[in-house]
């Protein structure tokens, strides 16, 4: 027979007990609650913290490898920062194509997403098997996955480009469009590949929909294409916010992004190094913090049109 | 005779445009070729890699042979896998992506539970910073960290792949957390009463109540994790270095590894061959995902970012 193990009391534990019965409720609780994610804490600290500020240090550095012992910083102010904007052509072009293009992605791979999301949201049968199929891309889009189908020439549809539509469009369109729609059409499928979570996100807003404010447009004299305006685009605005969000970190930090590998070409460049790149990657995530905030602003719920909808929400109690 | 002729048109109309738009074949019609034409072109770069991998070099020449190989070659994936080192570099990438993230699974869940399940001061600021270490492009804090590794002398090894996954600074690990806070959130404050009323400490409650009822979490998060950790190359090419490779690494160094492993003078990678390759590394995402579709998809749901 086992014997049950008596534990004896630590005189740490005690000492904890002790204290913690000295302690209201309330400061009890927030030192459990303090207990459980101080394991973030520590992480976001000497992680995310401390490596944030410190790759600011080094942008104002400039920064030499000495062999085997580190590194050694050499103060240069924000030389690395004028050079960035003065002298690095390659960068500054892919920012420019960069932008652009998510000026125009984020809103084309937005209304992609929300029309697919809306066929799916029908009755039909094979639901789950397309609605599979139109999430399959996000467990196997990785950098060398999409850069062996780029190389092949699998990322257009042939029947677009050999349809000499594209040259049509160029020769109706000044310069400065042209190039990002041609890229439009010719990434079209990775555009698709990578809306598979905003399509689920907008599936799951559209299921949340009350069938009945439908109805009540509907007696209202509102046909479908109206209620679509008034009542399903207005509802969705919360994950439009969110969908947009998503977009721009995840195309920002796809490990193809031009401007991400130029950010690693610098940094083992013995004529650039450390200092610079970390320069290059604190103005790129100035301009992403920028774009994410601006489109927030643009989608985020005006007060006016989100009133109409809290009001039906309202009737349908 | 007139009137059963307009019958018969009313009939006709009813059947191919029903009573309301939703019912009537011709709106079945349209939606099924939606479907299907939009279902082709996401399944495309895929049955074209399928279709390429099974051409010989002489189909690869050969312009009469355009979408189907003239017969399964399966010489391509017998290179592939022996370029790719299958075997050895397949257990080497599990271990490089199911330790962290089984641990970041772990982690979030816990800091979830922290959230979701106590007041405490400054908790909107640290949730906020949470939220925000997502839009935070690695680039920034990579080379700070590349460093601190180095000094700690954990670069090029396992762990400085797994130490950023054990606090909570992973790949995506906001999103974990995410998944989890609202799953925590969601759970009556009443049970929590009630295994405090038996006795229950607030770590006894954690493992006792709130694990065994978010374990469907601990799967999507887990599932998750594990494909995204398995599709990074840029932060393991950079932390490994030449501690380590997986098989993503691999592929994207694959000329230059079949050179070496075939030899260079006679044969050469040719499309065929890198298709079939990708397709092998791809191969157990794609089983994992038909074999447990519904929890992938269902865990954008949960992550609540759905908006509740």
């Amino acid at each position: 027979m086992k014997t049950p193990i008596i534990k004896k009391p630590n005189p740490i534990h005690i000492f904890f007990v002790k204290k913690m019965n000295l302690l209201t409720n309330k400061q009890r609780e927030s030192l459990t609650g303090y207990a459980f994610i101080s394991i973030w804490i520590v992480g976001f600290l000497f992680l995310t913290m401390i490596p944030l500020i410190e790759s600011f240090i080094y942008s104002l550095n400039r920064i030499t490898i000495v062999g085997g012992e580190g590194i050694r910083l050499t103060m240069v102010g924000f030389a690395n920062y004028i050079n960035l904007f003065t002298t690095d052509l390659t960068f500054l072009s892919r920012l420019q194509d960069f932008v652009l293009e998510m000026i125009l992605f984020v809103p084309v791979m937005n209304i992609l997403a929300i029309m697919i999301a809306i066929l799916l949201n029908r009755q039909f049968k094979f639901r789950g098997f397309f609605r599979a199929i139109f999430f399959l891309p996000v467990i196997i889009t990785s950098g060398p996955v999409i850069a062996e189908l780029l190389r092949q020439g699998a990322g257009t549809i042939p029947s677009i480009a050999e349809s000499g539509f594209l040259d049509v469009l160029s020769d109706l369109l000044p310069d400065f469009l042209n190039a990002p729609l041609q890229s439009l059409f010719s990434q079209i499928i990775f555009m698709l590949w990578f809306s598979g979570v905003q399509v689920v996100l907008y599936l799951a807003g559209l299921q949340k929909l009350d069938q009945s404010m439908y109805e009540a447009a509907q007696i209202d004299g509102a046909n479908v294409w109206e209620s679509f305006w008034k009542i399903t685009l207005p509802s969705l605005r919360p994950m439009i916010v969110v969908s947009s969000i998503y977009t721009i970190v995840t195309l920002a930090t796809f490990a193809n992004n031009p401007i991400i590998l130029w950010i690693s070409t610098v940094m083992f460049n013995p004529n650039f190094g450390y200092g610079y790149a970390a320069a290059l990657a604190w103005v790129y995530f100035l301009v992403i913090a920028l774009m994410l905030l601006i489109a927030t602003r643009l989608i985020s719920p005006k007060e006016k049109t989100y009133r109409v909808v809290k009001e039906l929400e309202k009737y349908k109690r | 005779m007139s009137t059963i002729k307009l019958h018969n048109k009313k009939n006709w109309k009813r059947i191919l445009f029903g009573m309301k738009l939703t019912d009537g074949i011709a709106y079945k019609f349209v939606l099924y070729a939606l479907l299907i034409v939009i279902g082709f072109v996401y399944l495309y770069p895929l049955l074209h890699m399928l279709t390429y991998s099974f051409k010989s070099l002489q189909d690869l020449l050969d312009p009469t042979i355009n979408v189907l190989p003239s017969s399964f070659y399966l010489d391509n994936y017998i290179n592939a896998f022996q370029v790719l080192e299958y075997g050895p570099l397949l257990v080497e990438t599990l271990i490089v992506t199911l330790v962290p993230a089984i641990l970041q699974t772990l982690v979030a869940s816990l800091i979830g539970y922290g959230f979701a399940r106590f007041q405490f001061p400054l908790k909107k600021v640290w949730f906020a910073l949470l939220l925000a270490t997502y839009m935070i492009p690695p680039q920034v804090t990579m080379i700070p960290r590349y460093v601190l590794f180095f000094n700690l002398g954990i670069l090029e090894t396992v762990f400085s792949i797994i130490i950023p996954a054990t606090f909570g600074q992973g790949i995506a690990s906001a999103i974990f957390v995410l998944i989890f806070y609202q799953f925590y959130v969601m759970i009556p404050k009443s049970l929590d009463e009630a295994a405090q009323i038996d006795g229950a400490t607030r770590w006894m409650i954690y493992t006792k109540v709130a694990i065994p009822l978010s374990l469907p979490s601990y799967l999507t998060a887990f599932l998750f994790s594990f494909v995204w950790y398995w599709n990074e190359t840029y932060i393991m090419r950079l932390f490994l270095g030449n501690g380590g490779e997986t098989l993503l690494i691999r592929l994207n160094n694959f000329v230059s590894a079949y050179n070496a492993i075939l030899g260079a003078g006679n044969d050469y990678a040719n499309e065929a061959i890198r298709m079939a390759a990708t397709l092998l590394i791809i191969a157990p995402l794609i089983v994992s995902y038909f074999i447990l579709q519904r929890l992938f998809i269902e865990g954008i749901d949960r992550s609540g970012i759905t908006g509740e």
